[in-house]
């Protein structure tokens, strides 16, 4: 009976500890050219020195999801080890001639376009892996738009823990009132990943969430 | 100017289409693949559609990932353009839940209008909490 007991105790030590150290999947979300992978880069510069993938203006940069690992993150003296997943922009139409504005020969174009569809099948694919989700809006954009709340949707059928970011807000056109106004029952951060500004409140914020994971 | 001119010149060189109206009672008893199956087989004969109620939100992740791969397969298309509107916009998600199982098992939300269209026919629809408006392809 002692030995049982023991032996339960010692299991619950070790899953504990095992527990604790593991990685937090931390996805980043949204629709396409809204500031994941600008996001994703500044955060894994800051903890890693490196980044995770290119950023352009022209839609679909990212078309494959990518990852860094074991990005610890400090905050406030307290560290957390995440996996970093930045996904592709998630659309519901993809028309190769959007690229040709962009000086994209048409075989280009194409191409961008047959990765970019697959880049989003992709996204897709990878909720169900998450542990956290950053959604990551425009804030210069309108929020209405269905990709947003359909990955949102998702997020809540799969019980995984969603933070909205209002990014770009060092822009004049953007408003985060009507992104907290769309989406009423999630907490809305407002950054902008380009100059580094108010990251502290989002690091918060994904700490906070972490905890719901652990 | 008469009315059908003005008429015209509104209309541009919209080339044909229709909208198509689908009640929820169309695809209540079917199964998931055979909802997207079916509201597809609408688009994809340049339809727009209008469904009573909505998808719910798997099926409309798998609904965006299965046009996905249908660009480049089928000639001419690009996608769709979606939407929806609900009647209960300021309701919470766990006051929606709280409204009934038998709602949540079938998708939701029997208030709510659904809008799905070609890209090749719609260009954009714009949508704020109260409408949505639709802007055609010339």
């Amino acid at each position: 009976m002692a030995i049982k007991v023991f032996k339960n105790f010692f299991k619950m030590v070790l899953a504990n500890l095992f527990k604790n150290n593991k990685e937090i999947k931390l996805g980043f979300y949204g629709p396409p050219n809204a500031g994941k992978t600008s996001l994703a880069n500044r955060i894994c510069k800051d903890f890693t020195g490196e980044e995770i993938g290119s950023v352009s203006k022209v839609p679909h940069e990212t078309r494959k999801v990518q990852f860094k690992e074991k990005v610890e993150i400090s905050y406030k003296g307290k560290k957390m080890v995440f996996k970093m997943i930045d996904t592709p922009g998630i659309a519901t139409k993809i028309d190769y001639e959007e690229f040709l504005k962009y000086k994209m020969s048409k075989k280009e174009a194409k191409e961008r376009a047959k990765e970019a569809t697959q880049g989003v099948i992709e996204s897709i694919k990878w909720l169900d892996d998450m542990n956290i989700v950053v959604v990551v809006l425009d804030a210069t954009e309108n929020p209405y738009n269905q990709v947003n709340i359909t990955i949102i949707g998702n997020l809540v059928a799969r019980k995984i823990p969603v933070l909205i970011v209002a990014n770009k807000v060092d822009l004049k056109k953007a408003d985060i009132k009507k992104i907290e106004a769309a989406f009423p029952e999630y907490e809305v951060v407002g950054i902008s990943a380009r100059f580094g500004d108010n990251l502290e409140e989002f690091y918060e914020s994904i700490f906070r969430l972490s905890k719901k994971v652990q | 100017m008469s009315d059908k001119k003005r008429g015209e010149k509104h209309l541009g060189n919209i080339k044909g289409f229709s909208i198509q109206f689908l009640p929820y009672s169309e695809i209540k008893d079917l199964n998931s693949d055979d909802r997207i199956r079916k509201v597809l087989g609408i688009i994809l004969s340049n339809n727009i559609l209008i469904l009573q109620g909505r998808l719910n939100s798997n099926e409309e992740a798998r609904l965006i990932g299965d046009t996905m791969a249908m660009i480049g397969h089928i000639k001419d298309f690009r996608g769709i353009e979606l939407a929806v509107i609900s009647g209960n916009e300021k309701e919470s998600i766990f006051g929606k839940m709280a409204k009934g199982f038998a709602n949540i098992l079938a998708g939701g939300d029997f208030s709510a209008i659904t809008i799905i269209g070609p890209a090749s026919i719609v260009k954009e629809m714009k949508r704020n909490p109260k409408k949505i408006e639709l802007l055609l392809n010339r």
